[in-house]
């Protein structure tokens, strides 16, 4: 398969007076194309400078990644942020064709897009409000449809989901599968959830807390689509969470010595 | 324990009837103690006046103060300084917000401009613009410049600090979603800068309009020969206290007036708040 993000030797220390963090060590990483990758691992662990640096919005302080280009009109990447990404004086509309217009696309594809990913997270008949009148869900969806309609070469996902609550978790994740279904397009995505790792990875990176690197990994087979209850009742899913509860137990123990 | 009301009335909906007509009534209650407390201060200030309790040659009874304010009216006179004030105010007012925002987006969004010029800023805004009104006076003479540079000056400053800490307390995480969709300086500044410093930025204006007609009393009162200031002094030192009081309410009338005409600016501009 084409690779599509590669990553070699990436290093980021942050320098300050009196502290040195190594962030990242050496992460060495290559992802495939249309690939759906979960990044799990203890918080602070460097999963979010990755994420990051990949976004072109921290710069590595050493080693390199290259991002394979299908299309030269396409932007190379676009990033769902948490929550509060969503820009509150824009609208609804005004939020998902964000990407498009700062790209100067002519205006009717910029309308086609936005109400067909409108439609997609069922947001159209929201189209005209401000952030301020949703749901932490519905914003969310706005996220979504936002890095969708902007067409990169690949996706970035910074736990879009992690301020939700449960039930709402469980039917953005299906509808993110939906969508990226339909357009196959290569996903890095980082979570605490390994449920919701199991659910949507290809393949689990683990990462060891500070400093951060790759220690293993796990190929999930799960054929897709996959729903949760098909999660909760496979055998080997249940083994893998055993394992990377483990794994994660361990990085936060030693951690914390 | 036994409740009373849940023992007479039975049905859910009837309950939450009362309940809710019991809500409403507070409500009035409350909204009636609102406009409550100014008829009464006015209905005590007359009753003492006129009982003589108080001195009524300081303190003219109100129906009498809306009979000079009348006549004043129909003579002209009250137009004249109401007028030449008013132009004063907004004149000032706008000569210092355009520049104070201009300077506040451009120390907010560049950080050698802000470096530079905050020791000014800081230096400068604990003078009161009254008393540089010798100096204003020196360099734009006696006529209306110096009044109106006098309320710009003192407009300016709580406009361009509020405007910087806009720009400044923009939440990172817009800065960084126009950088990762692309969103080029141009765009970043109208689409993410100045929308996102409005309501700090308002803020200080609504601040700089308050100033505004503090300062304008004050700089009538020392150095004009027209104006509301100017006839609230003039009528002080000619013991003429009902025309004082009247340039006292007209003052309390566009404070309110003001500040009512920049919140609906404010709900205008701020949809999405």
């Amino acid at each position: 398969m084409e690779v599509k993000i590669s990553i070699n030797d990436l290093t980021k220390v942050f320098y300050k007076k009196d502290s040195r963090v190594t962030a990242l060590q050496g992460i060495s990483l290559d992802i495939a194309d249309g690939e759906f990758v979960c990044l799990v691992g203890p918080s602070g662990c460097g999963k979010t400078t990755l994420l990051r640096i990949l976004a072109d919005l921290e710069k590595p302080s050493s080693g390199s990644f290259h991002i394979g280009i299908s299309k030269r009109e396409r932007p190379l990447q676009s990033m769902v942020f948490q929550e509060r990404g969503v820009i509150p004086w824009l609208t609804v509309e005004g939020n998902v064709s964000f990407g498009l217009k700062m790209r100067h696309l002519p205006e009717d594809v910029i309308k086609e897009r936005t109400s067909y990913y409108l439609n997609k997270v069922g947001l159209e008949k929201f189209a005209k409000l401000y952030p301020k009148e949703l749901s932490g869900g519905m914003k969310q969806r706005v996220s979504i449809a936002r890095a969708f309609a902007n067409d990169p070469e690949i996706l970035l996902m910074d736990e879009p989901f992690a301020a939700l609550d449960e039930q709402n978790k469980f039917i953005l994740q299906e509808e993110l599968l939906n969508i990226w279904s339909e357009t196959k397009k290569t996903v890095l995505f980082i979570t605490h959830s390994i449920d919701e790792a199991l659910l949507l990875s290809d393949r689990i990176l683990l990462m060891s807390s500070q400093p951060g690197t790759i220690i293993d990994e796990k190929r999930i087979d799960l054929p897709r689509p996959r729903n949760m209850e098909q999660v909760r009742a496979d055998p080997v899913m249940a083994e893998h969470f055993v394992e990377i509860w483990n794994h994660l137990q361990e990085e936060v123990q030693r951690s914390r010595k | 324990m036994k409740d009373r009301k849940r023992e007479s009335v039975t049905d859910p909906l009837q309950m939450e009837k009362l309940e809710w007509k019991k809500r409403q009534m507070q409500h009035r209650f409350k909204q009636i103690l609102t406009i409550s407390s100014p008829i009464f201060i006015v209905l005590l200030w007359e009753f003492l006046s006129r009982t003589g309790l108080i001195d009524a040659r300081f303190f003219p009874p109100p129906t009498e103060i809306v009979g000079t304010f009348w006549a004043m009216g129909m003579s002209g006179e009250l137009f004249h300084h109401v007028g030449i004030s008013l132009y004063r105010i907004f004149a000032g007012f706008l000569l210092g917000v355009i520049p104070a925002i201009i300077i506040g987006l451009a120390m907010g969004l560049y950080g050698p401009v802000r470096h530079f010029l905050s020791p000014l800023i800081m230096a400068l805004m604990p003078i009161p613009t009254l008393a540089l009104l010798p100096i204003i006076i020196i360099l734009f003479g006696v006529g209306e410049v110096s009044k109106v540079v006098t309320i710009a000056g003192s407009v300016f400053f709580p406009v361009v600090i509020n405007t910087v800490a806009g720009v400044v307390n923009i939440d990172r995480i817009y800065l960084d979603v126009a950088k990762n969709y692309g969103a080029d300086s141009k765009q970043f500044f109208f689409k993410i800068a100045l929308p996102g410093s409005m309501p700090v930025m308002l803020e200080g204006i609504q601040m700089g309009q308050a100033i505004a007609l503090l300062t304008i009393v004050a700089a009538e009162m020392m150095g004009a020969n027209s104006g509301i200031g100017y006839l609230i002094w003039t009528s002080y030192k000619a013991f003429l206290l009902k025309e004082m009081f009247v340039g006292l309410v007209l003052i309390s009338f566009f404070g309110y007036l003001f500040s009512l005409i920049l919140r609906g600016l404010q709900a205008k501009l701020l949809p999405w708040r």
